[in-house]
C-alpha cells in the first residue's frame, strides 16, 4: 500500500502501462517536457523518449484523429485533453469515428483508445476550462465513460482502460489532483462498469461520481447527526451504468438524490432517474431529485461560481426535502 | 510501360462498370439510401495504387468505391456491402460510406468530409514508430481541402515527416459549390508550402501520370523525406449524389471534360501503341460486365444480417 495524491495515482498507472505494454503511446500539448497543465505526466518523456511521449501542435480535433488511426492499426494511444472543454473540438474524431469503427466495420476494427479528460470547476477558470461535459460521451454508443473519485480507483480504472479495446473517455478532476489516498501495491486493475458502494444506510442513496462522492459523502456525515443513515454509491463507470448496484441500493433505501458536477438538462444524473424510474419505480416512496450544476455556463466570479455548483449544503437540503 | 496500362485500364472499366451498375441498382430500388459516384475520376485510386505496396494502407472519402476496388477489394463482397448484406466486408453495417477492409490496407471510405484524413495520419505515425516501412494513401477531395482536420493534419505530417502521401481528387466542385468561391487559391497543391511540404499538381485523369507522382511521393515518404500533397484534376461525369441536378455548372463544360475522360485516354494510348486491337477491348469490356453481374448475383443472394443482431457488437470484447 502507498499513499500517494490522485495524480500521482494517475501518472503511475501510466507508467505501469506503459512499461508493460510498448504499444501504448501519449499524445496531447504540452505533455512531454512540461508535464501537462496540470503536470501529470512530468517526466514520462524522459523515461519513454520522444517517440512515446508525443507533444503535438495545437490541433484536438485532429491529434485525437491521429490517435484513433493509430489505434485502427494496432497502437494503444492515451490522449490528453488539456481541459476536457477543449473536447469540443475534438467531438467529431471521437463521436463520428472512434466510437463507430468497431462496429461500422463489422467488428474488424477495434480502437484501443483513452482520451484523458480533466473536468470540473471551482477553480476561477472560467467557462471554457471548467465544464463537465461527461454526459455528451454518456449519450454515444461506443464510448466506455470513466469518472473516478479517489487515487486508487483513477489508479486502477486507468490500467483497465488502457488494456480495454474500445474507446474510454477517462474523467480525471482538477480539485482531486492533489488529493490523496491509499493505492494497493501490487497494482490492482478495476473491472469498469462496477460501481462501489461507499457507505452502507438506509433511509437515502447518493448517487454521486467523480468529486461529488466527496460531497456527498460530506453530506451522510452531517445528515447521520440528524439521525438520517445515507447510503453513498459512487459509480465510478458512467458507461456502462451499473444499473444493478444503482437498483439494489434504491430498491433498499427507496429513496435517491443524485449529485453531479454537469449540467442538469440532459446530464448523467437524468439517465441515472431515468434507469430508477423504469427498474425502480415501485420501490420508491419520494420523488428521485438531483443536485447538479445550474444550466448556466460556468462564471469566473468565486461567489457565482459556488452559486451555481452542488455544495455540501444543497445536498443536505435536497435529502431533507424528501425526508 | 503499356502492359502495365492494361492492367490499369481494365480496373479503371471495372470501376466504372461497378458504379454505372450501382446508378442502375438505386433506379430500380434495388439498393437505398444514397451514393456517391466516382465515373470520371477512376484514373486517381488506379494508378495511385498502382504507385504503392500492396501492404500499403489507404484511407478514401464518401466517394470511395473507386478507391476501394483499387486497393484490392473484392468486387462481389463490395456490392454486398452497398447491397446492405451479410457478406459484404462490414456486414451490411457500414455501407457506402463506411466500408473498410483492414486485411487489404483499407482504413475506409468515410461520411464526414476530411473526417478520415487524421485518421489516415496517424496511421502513418504507427508505420514510423513501429517502423513497417508502410505509406499511407490519404485521398479526400477539394471540398476537404476546407476543413480543419486537413490543415491540422498536413501540418502534423510534415513536422513530425510521417510516411504519407495526401491525394486531393479535385473535381472542381464541392456538391454544388465551385472551387473558386471557397477557395482563394488557384492550386490546392500550393497549400503545401504553408505546412513545409512539397505540393504538385497532375492530371488526375492519366492514369500514368497519377502513378509516377504518387510513386515520387511514395518513395520520398518511404525513405523518411515525409509528407508530399498531390492535387489531382479530374472531373465526376454525374452528380455529386443521387439527388444532384448539376444546375450548377454547364453541359458544355461536361462535355469538355467528357473529352478528357481517363478510361478513353488509356485507351487512345493503348491502341496507338498496337497494344489493345477493337476485339480485344470487346472482349475485356464482356469479361468486366461479366464479373459485375457475378457481384450483384453474389450479393442479391447473401441475406442480411439477422436484425436481430442490428444493436450488437457496439463494442469489442
Amino acid at each position: 500500500m502507498a499513499t500517494m495524491a490522485y495524480s500521482q495515482a494517475i501518472r503511475s498507472a501510466l507508467v505501469e502501462e506503459m512499461e508493460r505494454d510498448e504499444r501504448v503511446i501519449l499524445l496531447g500539448e504540452d505533455i512531454a517536457l512540461y508535464g501537462g497543465a496540470f503536470r501529470v505526466t512530468r517526466d514520462l518523456a524522459k523515461r519513454f523518449g520522444p517517440e512515446r511521449v508525443i507533444n503535438t501542435p495545437i490541433s484536438e480535433n485532429s491529434f485525437v484523429g491521429v490517435a484513433v488511426g493509430a489505434a485502427l492499426v494496432g497502437l494503444r494511444p492515451i490522449v490528453e485533453i488539456m481541459f476536457m472543454d477543449f473536447i469540443a473540438l475534438a467531438m467529431d474524431q471521437i463521436v463520428n469515428h472512434a466510437a463507430k469503427f468497431h462496429y461500422l466495420y463489422g467488428g474488424q476494427a477495434r480502437v484501443p483508445l483513452v482520451v484523458r479528460a480533466p473536468a470540473g470547476a471551482g477553480r476561477g477558470y472560467g467557462a471554457s476550462h471548467s465544464q463537465s461535459l461527461e454526459a455528451w460521451f454518456v449519450h454515444t454508443p461506443g464510448l466506455k465513460v470513466v469518472a473516478p473519485f479517489t487515487p486508487r480507483d483513477a489508479h486502477g480504472l486507468l490500467k483497465a482502460a488502457i488494456r480495454d479495446d474500445n474507446p474510454v473517455i477517462f474523467v480525471e478532476n482538477k480539485l482531486l489532483y492533489g488529493a490523496k489516498g491509499d493505492v494497493p501495491d501490487p497494482a490492482e486493475v478495476l473491472p469498469l462498469g462496477k460501481a462501489a458502494l461507499v457507505r452502507e444506510g438506509e433511509d437515502v442513496t447518493l448517487v454521486a461520481y467523480s468529486r461529488m462522492t466527496g460531497l456527498a459523502l460530506e453530506a451522510a456525515a452531517r445528515l447521520e447527526e440528524h439521525g438520517i443513515h445515507c447510503e453513498v454509491l459512487d459509480l465510478r463507470t458512467l458507461a456502462p451504468l451499473d444499473e444493478a448496484a444503482l437498483l439494489a441500493s434504491v430498491a433498499k433505501t427507496r429513496r435517491a438524490v443524485i449529485v453531479e458536477e454537469d449540467t442538469r438538462r440532459g446530464g448523467v444524473g437524468a439517465e441515472v432517474a431515468a434507469v430508477i424510474a423504469e427498474g425502480g419505480f415501485g420501490s420508491l416512496d419520494s420523488p428521485v431529485r438531483r443536485v447538479a450544476c445550474a444550466d448556466a455556463p460556468i462564471p469566473c466570479s468565486p461567489a457565482l461560481e459556488q452559486a451555481i455548483l452542488p455544495s455540501v449544503g444543497k445536498i443536505v437540503a435536497a435529502v431533507e426535502s424528501l425526508i | 510501360m503499356p502492359n502495365d496500362e492494361l492492367a490499369y485500364l481494365r480496373l479503371m472499366k471495372l470501376i466504372r462498370a461497378f458504379e454505372e451498375r450501382v446508378d442502375r441498382l438505386f433506379v430500380e430500388a434495388r439498393i437505398h439510401g444514397t451514393t456517391h459516384l466516382c465515373i470520371g475520376q477512376e484514373a486517381v485510386p488506379v494508378g495511385a495504387c498502382a504507385a504503392v505496396r500492396p501492404t500499403d494502407l489507404a484511407s478514401g472519402s464518401h466517394r470511395g468505391h473507386g478507391l476501394a476496388l483499387a486497393k484490392g477489394l473484392d468486387v462481389k463482397r463490395l456490392m454486398a456491402e452497398l447491397l446492405g448484406r451479410r457478406d459484404g466486408y462490414c456486414q451490411g453495417k457500414g455501407g457506402t460510406q463506411h466500408v473498410a477492409s483492414l486485411e487489404h490496407g483499407f482504413l475506409g471510405t468515410n461520411g464526414i468530409t476530411g473526417g478520415g484524413i487524421p485518421v489516415a495520419t496517424g496511421a502513418a505515425l504507427a508505420a514510423r514508430l513501429r517502423r513497417t516501412g508502410q505509406v499511407v494513401l490519404s485521398f479526400f477531395g477539394d471540398g476537404a481541402s476546407n476543413q480543419g482536420t486537413f490543415h491540422e493534419s498536413l501540418n502534423m505530417a510534415a513536422v513530425w515527416r510521417l510516411p504519407i502521401v495526401y491525394v486531393c481528387e479535385n473535381n472542381l466542385y464541392a456538391m454544388s459549390t465551385p472551387l473558386h468561391e471557397a477557395t482563394a487559391v488557384e492550386r490546392i497543391a500550393a497549400r503545401a508550402a504553408a505546412y513545409g511540404m512539397p505540393g504538385e499538381t497532375v492530371d488526375g485523369n492519366d492514369v500514368l501520370e497519377v502513378r509516377e507522382a504518387v510513386r515520387r511521393a511514395a518513395e520520398r515518404a518511404r525513405s523518411g523525406g515525409g509528407p508530399t500533397l498531390l492535387e489531382c484534376t479530374t472531373y465526376r461525369h454525374l452528380g455529386h449524389s443521387k439527388s444532384d441536378e448539376r444546375e450548377y455548372r454547364t453541359r458544355e463544360e461536361e462535355q469538355c471534360w467528357l473529352a478528357l475522360d481517363p478510361i478513353l485516354r488509356s485507351e487512345r494510348r493503348l491502341e496507338g501503341q498496337g497494344e489493345l486491337s477493337p476485339e480485344a477491348l470487346v472482349a475485356l469490356e464482356e469479361q468486366v460486365a461479366a464479373e459485375i453481374d457475378a457481384a450483384v448475383a453474389f450479393a442479391e443472394a447473401s441475406p442480411p444480417l439477422d436484425p436481430s443482431l442490428a444493436a450488437e457488437g457496439v463494442y469489442a470484447e
